[in-house]
């Protein structure tokens, strides 16, 4: 089996800061891969990188058979490589319909059209709301996006990655800043959403990492410290050292 | 997406009241104000299509008045040489038709806006405002050295461009070929805005790395909305030039591109009809101010800097009650 994301030997530096150590990394094709790790770990870096945002020191990065190292973000997401992000990023002036219908619009990848309206093409329409109503979020297709809730503007966040199709979606805490009951269904949500497209999942939340995950990654200090099933990684010693602290409580953010 | 009706209806009065505008002068007999009305269109025009890359794109530029004086120099070089029967760079016959002329203003207006927005559009932000300053100043000073052309002093010609069917130097004609452009491209602008091409664009001013982060490079769209910018400020400088049958480089003169963004922003960004809306405030309010003191900017600073602070979302807005598009 080949692996649909692998990056290898990444490495990026901030000034003397190395953000991301030689790490390696591979996601298997329908797998939900968790990337956990104390804070300034090197998570989101390592986001960015796999996502285009940053250009990497040094490593290659294969996607889906190419080598997708020298693409900006825009291409790698018209592969299919698609990032959410940590702070919400959709569109404030926009309603929940269109911010989803842009995204739809993004993957059939026609922008020059200057006559027909957007909003009467069923090509741009219907599938944008397929998903909102797959995201749970039909009731407010008409509000603007800024006038949504934090935990709904986090599902419109991630209404938009998934209305690109993407192979592989790049969740940068997706839970972030959620309640309680949101988290539950956020992990409701990805769990529906697993087998059917794959995930590289950053978050904080373990309950939900270990509800998710098919595989685990341990980030420190920029480099992958230990790769493997929850289980595995939970009983993994270096782990524990390096990371879960030798007492109980030593979880980082988990709630 | 429902539009409120408010808006609407405002849009209906502005459409009567262009086309009635000229009847009306002539009825309470002051028709020499219609040449007023055509300026106020003409420069509704080129704040319109400003408003297209500030308003809806995001993209601030600090030089949009050196589209309007290219479109204004096609004209007036192509009719001097016209005029002397010569051609231009001894290549290029002059002409008297608008017909040939206008065209030559937007095509020329949008190359140059091409090129200028190629480079500049690889900044953002106050870089952005400053480099596209820089390149209107740059052509300010080309069109200043221009001596052939009058350089400092200008270039007057006449007549008019010939429009088939049409006597252009009958100020009612003028005016309304000059509302019908107005009105076409607000048209236009209206239905590009709801396609798809609009909807990247306002993306664009939203959140521009969201629009990549899904797959949508905003550099091509940027550059493609402010050429056509551009284009349409270089037929309104090509309609100015007509109106007034005179072109210097005042027509490029950074003034002027302040002029064009405090229209945009007094009528509101992102309206659209807004802009043609600031321009006949500011415009009305210069006249006015004018004719009644010597030292009229001293009274128009502090009118502008209250209804700017006062009518938050421009003039269209409180109007129409509406915030931005």
């Amino acid at each position: 089996m080949t692996a649909l994301l692998e990056a290898q030997g990444l490495v990026k530096r901030f000034g003397g800061l190395v953000a991301t150590n030689n790490l390696s990394l591979d996601v298997q094709a329908g797998e939900c891969h968790a990337l956990i790790g104390p804070n300034g770990a090197g998570k989101s870096t390592l986001i960015a990188q796999l996502a285009g945002e940053l250009p990497s020191d040094a490593g290659s990065i294969r996607f889906d058979g190419q080598d997708v190292s020298r693409l900006g973000m825009a291409a790698r997401a018209r592969r299919g490589l698609v990032r959410s992000f940590q702070i919400t990023a959709v569109l404030p002036e926009f309603t929940v319909l269109e911010n989803v219908a842009l995204a739809v619009q993004a993957r059939l990848g026609r922008h020059y059209g200057f006559w027909r309206r957007a909003a009467g093409q069923p090509a741009l329409r219907d599938p944008a709301r397929q998903v909102i109503e797959d995201i749970g979020l039909t009731a407010r297709a008409g509000a603007k996006a800024r006038e949504l809730a934090h935990g709904e503007q986090r599902q419109l966040e991630l209404a938009m990655a998934l209305a690109t199709e993407p192979k592989l979606l790049l969740l940068d805490e997706p839970m972030a800043g959620m309640g309680s009951e949101e988290s539950r269904r956020m992990v409701a949500l990805l769990q529906r959403l697993k087998g059917r497209v794959s995930m590289l999942l950053v978050e904080h939340d373990m309950d939900a990492v270990f509800a998710l995950a098919d595989r685990v990654t341990v980030l420190v200090y920029g480099g992958a410290v230990a790769t493997g099933t929850p289980a595995a990684i939970r009983a993994d010693p270096v782990v524990m050292e390096a990371y879960l602290g030798t007492d109980d409580g030593g979880w980082e953010g988990a709630a | 997406m429902g539009k409120l009706t408010r808006e609407r209806g405002l849009i209906l009065a502005g459409f009567v009241l262009i086309l009635a505008y000229p009847w009306g002068v002539s009825a309470v007999g002051q028709p020499f104000l219609i040449g007023l009305g055509t300026r106020i269109l003409v420069m509704g025009l080129a704040a319109a299509s400003l408003d297209l890359i500030v308003g809806f794109g995001g993209m601030v530029s600090f030089g949009h008045a050196a589209f309007f004086g290219i479109g204004g120099y096609a004209v007036g070089i192509l009719a001097f040489h016209a005029h002397e029967d010569t051609a231009f760079l001894g290549l290029i016959p002059g002409t008297n038709q608008a017909l040939v002329a206008w065209p030559a203003a937007f095509v020329l207006g949008g190359l140059a806006a091409l090129a200028i927005g190629a480079l500049s559009l690889r900044t953002a932000g106050v870089h952005f405002i400053m480099i596209t300053l820089a390149f209107a100043q740059m052509l300010f000073f080309l069109f200043v050295s221009l001596k052939t052309y009058g350089g400092d002093d200008g270039l007057s010609f006449r007549p008019r461009n010939l429009l088939p069917g049409l006597d252009t130097r009958d100020e009612t004609s003028f005016y309304y070929v000059v509302a019908a452009l107005l009105i076409g491209f607000l048209v236009l602008a209206r239905r590009l805005l709801d396609a798809r091409f609009g909807m990247v664009l306002r993306g664009v001013r939203e959140n521009e790395r969201r629009l990549a982060a899904l797959g949508i490079p905003p550099y091509g769209i940027k550059l493609a909305a402010f050429a056509l910018s551009g284009a349409v400020a270089g037929l309104a400088g090509a309609l100015m030039a007509n109106q007034v049958r005179f072109v210097s480089p005042e027509l490029l003169h950074w003034t002027k591109s302040g002029d064009l963004l405090i229209m945009v922003i007094l009528g509101g960004l992102g309206t659209l009809y807004g802009s043609v809306l600031g321009a006949a405030v500011l415009i009305l309010l210069e006249t006015v101010l004018a004719a009644w003191t010597e030292h009229w900017m001293i009274v128009l600073g502090p009118i502008l800097v209250a209804l700017i602070l006062f009518a938050r979302g421009g003039l269209w807005g409180v109007l129409a009650g509406t915030r931005r598009s």
